[in-house]
């Protein structure tokens, strides 16, 4: 069978079609091109404060990075001795910063499994209700809080690594509930169907489906709430305290972090040095430490991305 | 294996609303029996509440007795999840476990209930149950790779696969092969006919062909209107429903006069 057309295209039924399915308007062209430009123009500015803050970082710090910056302390370095390193404020950071997830993320998962998979009625509605709240909480006032608890229950001037991560907790926790509810929401309810009517139980569905399927989802959002509190510096300050000595234990003494640090040597400023500028006194070295501590901050944030995502590619569902 | 049910005036509720009302009928076993009916008129409802899977939704809840060889359902004493295990589903859309490979999938009904299967158990289950769902020649190659990568007829054999590797008393099919085209339907409907030597098969369909073509008994269910409950309006054998039913209103629908 072939297919013959009875009525051949006329000229003039050619150009009626024609306008009709050329006649642009001319206006929206203008819109599409306006707004192309504009879209672009502002992801450009939010670039351009971005890049130069790396730049800035990078540049100033990366002359301070050597292999004694990186493994040691600053006890007994004083004025501009140029031999201190960051070592004690790299573990306090990891150290506590470690223990405020081990808190937050049991917490904040099962809140959000709490949320999502069995919430019903007041209960839930008020759950989530303080958890937006708290997510509005200055991290300063989360710190506060900490000390407090920890005074009522120990006396004054106790400063431990523990304080800071309970206060770290208080930051973390809405964040970390937040980005896991609406992880499990994307898992379809067809398979939890599907593993119901396959005879499995509600606990084993949540765990070996549910969780299975949005583990790569769980821990970018547990990421994205590392990186937002591993910078914090006022509650740690009020609640860590500061030292210059390397402190691995979080339950005893004082600890340094890197925000600290950095904050602390900034403010420290330029040292004096006698015999002018010499290899053993460099009056702005306190200012290369903060920069160097911050770089480092960075590149600590930047690696716990970078696992995130291969976590990510390597739990995510795959098609073939 | 097959088991009979008896459905003794069932009603079905979300909430205040009642959604289906009244059923009273008996599922044969070894046999396909077919829902038909317009949408919105409880088939699926129903057919959910053959295995307890409708109380997943908040607030439902039935009036009435299914029976199993005589055992309530509902009964007080009577486990929900042992009833799924007993009361296989295939659902509308394929939905194979997107985390697990074909293999997996198959296995899922053991390996979810964490329950320990030596290595030779499995590969025969794995390779019985997709000989059952006539799948086994298409991914015998390639039973380590993810099931979603299937076409969607084969994920939906997958499925039934799935859920006979359980080996359940009943099978039930909400809708499976509406979202598959007419090739697979037909894979489907041969998998329905060879299965129901083994299996008691519910099934429910939107094509009336289809319910003519696989099912031994048809039942016609119907609504009055929006917001009105859904009612089981006859059910017979299948010649009967399509050539002579005794309703008026069964005639009209499996004519093509309305739905």
């Amino acid at each position: 069978m072939s297919a013959t057309t009875a009525h051949p295209p006329t000229a003039e039924s050619t150009e009626r079609v024609r306008s009709m399915l050329t006649a642009a308007h001319p206006g929206r062209k203008r819109v599409d091109r306006t707004m192309t430009v504009l879209v672009w123009g502002a992801f450009a500015l939010a670039m351009v404060p971005l890049i130069s803050l790396l730049w800035t970082v990078t540049s100033n710090g990366i002359g301070r990075i050597s292999m004694d910056f990186l493994t040691l302390s600053m006890r007994n370095i004083f004025g501009g001795d140029p031999t201190g390193g960051i070592y004690h404020a790299i573990m306090g950071t990891l150290i506590i910063t470690g223990l405020a997830t081990l808190i937050s993320v049991p917490i904040g998962v099962l809140t959000a499994i709490y949320l999502v998979e069995y919430g019903r009625g007041a209960l839930a509605r008020s759950v989530t209700f303080f958890v937006d709240v708290m997510t509005g909480i200055p991290s300063i006032v989360a710190g506060l809080f900490a000390v407090a608890l920890f005074t009522l229950i120990l006396g004054p001037a106790a400063r431990f690594g523990l304080i800071g991560a309970v206060a770290l907790s208080v930051l973390m926790i809405p964040v970390v509930v937040r980005s896991c509810e609406e992880m499990l929401k994307l898992v379809p309810n067809e398979l939890r169907e599907a593993a119901y009517a396959l005879g499995v139980p509600k606990w084993l569905t949540i765990v070996k489906v549910v969780l299975r399927t949005s583990v790569a989802g769980l821990t970018t959002g547990v990421l994205l709430a590392i990186a937002r509190v591993i910078g914090e510096t006022a509650p740690l300050l009020v609640a860590v305290g500061v030292t210059d000595s390397i402190n691995t234990n979080p339950f005893e003494g004082r600890m340094m972090t890197l925000p600290v640090f950095a904050y602390r040597q900034y403010s420290q400023g330029l040292a004096t040095c006698p015999g002018g500028e010499s290899a053993t006194c460099i009056p702005d070295i306190a200012l290369q430490n903060a920069w160097g501590a911050a770089l480092v901050l960075i590149v600590l944030v930047l690696l716990l991305n970078i696992i995130g995502r291969l976590v990510n590619r390597w739990f995510s569902p795959k098609l073939r | 294996m097959a088991q009979r049910i008896d459905v003794k005036d069932l009603n079905i509720y979300y909430g205040d609303f009642l959604a289906v009302q009244d059923i009273t009928m008996t599922i044969e076993p070894k046999s396909v029996t077919a829902l038909i009916g317009p949408s919105g008129c409880g088939k699926s409802t129903f057919l959910r509440t053959l295995n307890r899977m409708h109380e997943v939704i908040p607030n439902a809840r039935v009036e009435g007795t299914v029976e199993m060889e005589g055992v309530d359902l509902y009964g007080s004493d009577v486990d929900p999840v042992a009833v799924r295990r007993n009361v296989g589903m295939v659902f509308q859309r394929p939905n194979p476990f997107p985390t697990m490979s074909i293999r997996d999938n198959v296995l899922a009904g053991v390996k979810l209930n964490n329950k320990r299967i030596s290595k030779a158990d499995a590969d025969d289950m794995v390779e019985s149950s997709l000989h059952g769902a006539n799948l086994w020649n298409e991914v015998k190659d390639r039973l380590e790779k993810p099931g979603s990568g299937l076409s969607g007829g084969q994920q939906q054999r997958l499925c039934i696969a799935r859920a006979i590797a359980v080996k359940p008393q009943v099978l039930l099919m909400d809708e499976p092969c509406s979202a598959l085209d007419p090739i697979s339907t037909i894979a489907i409907e041969d998998l329905i006919g060879e299965l129901k030597s083994e299996y008691t098969i519910v099934i429910v369909t939107h094509n009336m062909q289809q319910a003519a073509r696989v099912s031994d008994r048809t039942a016609f269910f119907n609504i009055a209107g929006t917001g009105k409950p859904g009612k089981l309006i006859e059910m017979d054998e299948t010649s009967t429903i399509f050539s002579s039913p005794s309703e008026k209103s069964t005639e009209d629908y499996v004519s093509g006069r309305f739905g």
